[in-house]
């Protein structure tokens, strides 16, 4: 799948979980960027990605993306790795 | 469990728009009960599960009825993080008849929690407290080789503490869960011989568990067993455990939380009270109506006799604890009971089933009757049957039941269904045992109650697609064999063979027609076969129908409907005026007996002493029907096709 297209979900899944109906998000968005989006918000989305894309975040990656463009692309990776 | 297990197959997909049919529940007015029902019995993502519960909150702070589900507050006590089966539990638990409020207090404050009489969950004083705990917060979760009994001994005083302060203070029963066994063996196959070991001090505690739960009359959640299906090795996760504290894996969570709303159901009374069984390739394997006594397989010999007979196996254990048997079947009844009464290998006899529905009526009046003449709420029935387009119609025209989704391959049957716990019990006495024997011993008919259904959405979305051609080679040798096999639905019994058929095919003054079907769950093959001869002697504008059989695979679909709208496009293609359709009553074809009134023919003059029916072409209209059509000459015709008039049909195909 495109980069664009891992975005679209991110968005759609912290919509979701934040009762919203739709969340932009851009390669430089933050947590702190976006109301609502805590550690355990956090914690959903990783465990949602991993459900839906069938991959895996080792201890150090869970943490590490500092943006939703850096999140995006390690999904991206770790989904062409599979 | 294996893993397919862990992700609850018994339960349908959500939809593509589920999150937002929850947003719509969550939203409107009115009675919640049924709609939740509906939702809840689909398996979720995390996203989908936190929608629905969120939803069922919202419902409930805005005071809906969600009649015939009961209300349950359950306050969660853990050392752990929780925010997952926050959002699960009360999806799951509403699967199980039962709307939860959730009181989450503050982390890993159990003791203080309990031990304080003014706490949040002392306060709250909800119907039951979960009480995620586990080996690391009891402190058995390193060996402790010198002391082992010592700190088992302190860990279970420490559990007996909360419990006995929650019940003091208010809090509410405790519901104690069993500890798994982390797979982390230090002494190899030594580990049970060591008493320090973690595996031999988890063990203990086990034990000590259901041991406080008696004496204290708190409830148990059984991790440990489902920790063992799942296996330790996946329902322990070091990753999720050091970034997030989860308990488990994330990837068990579904399971869990429909552990724990089966737990509250059964405490409710919502557990389910009787298993409704389909009979063809469910208690058995093939059709007893077309296959006959010798042709179904059950028991020794085959396979698929084991598995089906496994299953009746299981239908009688059920019964020993308590859970009432039925029976729904598009059947005749003296066929449908016949095995019951002379196959000798039957496990299931006629005085294990409390009701006995065989008949063509649709089964959803059928469930209906069978749970009225029990005296039972549909909300406590289960549905075992093989179908999955029935499965999806049930669902949809009745919410309450429980319609398990099974594999294809019957040997799994045993498993989704026990999997899915719908007889989960907080006990267990003599009573139940002779709870099945009490409501009747002798097969009873219900009275059924025909409701007219629209079913116009539900056939609409099966997506039908019928490809109706004229005989060829290919089709040959399965049109032989239907016309030699089919007993029930079949207008005139003619069995001809092989080369007949071959003869039919090449003869240009017959029509023939075999008829396939496909649903967006598969392909049923090839459904129903005709043939129809040009009468010679009235100047050929007259067809009789030699040979009209379907399968009753498709009853209900509206297919007799497509099939004559088939039938009536070639005729009039060739100038046809009149379809003359006739009846040879046989012991096994009495469900069509009214086949040809029913698509309005009227009856005339018999012929040879059998029923006759005449269609006028001229008066026929082909009603709207939820089937497309795709001809052979690669048409394709959507459902409402206008035949009046000339068709692209080419003159010469017969």
């Amino acid at each position: 799948m495109t980069r664009d297209e891992i975005k679209w979900k991110i968005g759609e899944l912290l919509a979701d979980f934040l009762e919203e109906d739709k969340i932009e998000l851009a390669d430089d968005t933050v947590a702190d960027d976006v109301d609502g989006w805590d550690s355990i918000t956090h914690m959903k989305l990783v465990l949602a990605v991993e459900e839906f894309y069938g991959i895996r975040f080792e201890s150090d990656e869970i943490a590490a993306p500092e943006n939703v463009g850096a999140l995006a692309d390690l999904i991206a990776n770790k989904c062409a790795e599979k | 469990m294996s893993q397919a297990l862990i992700q609850l197959p018994w339960l349908p997909e959500a939809p593509e728009d589920f999150t937002k049919q929850c947003r719509e529940f969550g939203s409107t007015e009115g009675p919640a009960g049924a709609m939740l029902q509906f939702l809840a019995g689909h398996r979720m993502s995390l996203a989908q599960a936190g929608s629905l519960s969120r939803a069922i909150a919202k419902r409930r702070r805005a005071g809906a009825d969600f009649a015939p589900l009961a209300e349950f507050s359950l306050s969660v006590l853990t050392s752990s993080t929780i925010d997952i089966l926050i959002d699960y539990i009360p999806a799951a638990a509403a699967r199980h008849g039962v709307v939860t409020r959730l009181i989450v207090t503050p982390y890993d404050q159990v003791v203080q929690q309990a031990l304080d009489p003014m706490s949040e969950v002392n306060a709250a004083k909800a119907d039951a407290v979960l009480l995620v705990v586990d080996h690391r917060w009891l402190q058995i979760d390193r060996p402790r080789l010198g002391d082992g009994a010592d700190q088992v001994s302190g860990a279970i005083r420490r559990l007996d503490d909360v419990v006995k302060a929650l019940r003091q203070n208010g809090g509410g029963p405790a519901i104690i869960q069993t500890i798994a066994v982390p797979p982390t063996a230090l002494f190899g196959s030594f580990e049970r011989r060591v008493s320090g070991s973690v595996r031999s001090m988890v063990e203990e505690i086990n034990r000590l568990i259901v041991d406080l739960a008696d004496r204290t009359q708190s409830y148990i959640l059984d991790a440990a067993a489902l920790a063992e299906r799942v296996g330790t090795d996946l329902w322990f996760d070091p990753v999720q455990w050091a970034a997030y504290k989860l308990p488990f894996s994330s990837e068990v969570a579904p399971a869990y939380a429909d552990l724990v709303g089966r737990l509250l159901g059964a405490i409710r009374g919502k557990a389910r009270k009787c298993l409704v069984m389909d009979l063809d390739n469910t208690l058995w394997g093939g059709v007893v109506g077309d296959d006959g006594l010798e042709g179904i397989k059950i028991g020794q010999g085959s396979v698929v006799g084991e598995a089906h007979l496994g299953v009746q196996q299981m239908a009688l254990d059920l019964r020993e604890r308590g859970v009432i048997l039925a029976v729904s079947s598009k059947n005749d009844d003296d066929v449908a009971r016949r095995p019951f009464q002379e196959h000798p290998d039957m496990a299931l006899k006629e005085q294990h089933i409390s009701v006995f529905q065989a008949n063509w009526l649709d089964k959803a009046s059928n469930l209906e009757a069978i749970a009225r003449s029990l005296n039972i709420g549909i909300d406590a029935l289960v549905l075992l049957d093989d179908n999955p387009a029935e499965r999806a119609q049930l669902r949809a025209a009745l919410p309450a039941i429980a319609v398990p989704e099974l594999p294809n391959e019957p040997s799994l049957f045993v498993s989704y269904l026990l999997a899915a716990g719908y007889f989960e019990t907080i006990g267990f006495t003599a009573e139940d045992r002779l709870r099945a024997g009490s409501y009747k011993a002798d097969a009873e008919r219900a009275a059924v109650m025909a409701t007219t259904r629209d079913l116009g959405d539900y056939l609409q979305s099966l997506g039908m697609t019928m490809r109706a051609t004229p005989f060829d080679l290919q089709g040959r040798k399965r049109i032989a064999q239907l016309i030699g096999k089919t007993n029930q639905f079949n207008l005139t019994t003619r069995r001809h063979s092989e080369a007949e058929v071959a003869r039919f095919e090449a003869d240009p003054d017959a029509f023939t027609l075999q008829v396939r079907l496909e649903d967006k769950f598969g392909d049923l093959g090839m459904i129903g076969v005709v043939i129809c001869t040009a009468d010679k002697y009235n100047d050929r504008s007259d067809w009789h129908i030699d040979t009209w059989l379907m399968s009753c695979r498709v009853l209900g679909r509206k297919v007799e409907e497509a099939m004559l709208g088939e039938i009536a496009r070639g005729a009039m293609a060739k100038g046809v005026k009149r379809l003359v359709g006739i009846y040879i009553p046989t012991v096994k074809n009495g469900m069509v007996a009214d086949h040809y009134q029913k698509l309005g023919f009227r009856m005339a003059a018999e012929t040879d002493g059998h029923p006759t029916f005449v269609l006028e072409l001229g008066d026929y209209t082909r009603p709207s029907i939820p089937i497309e059509i795709i001809g052979s000459d690669a048409l394709s015709i959507g459902p409402i096709a206008p035949l009046m008039g000339a068709s692209p049909e080419p003159a010469d195909r017969a």
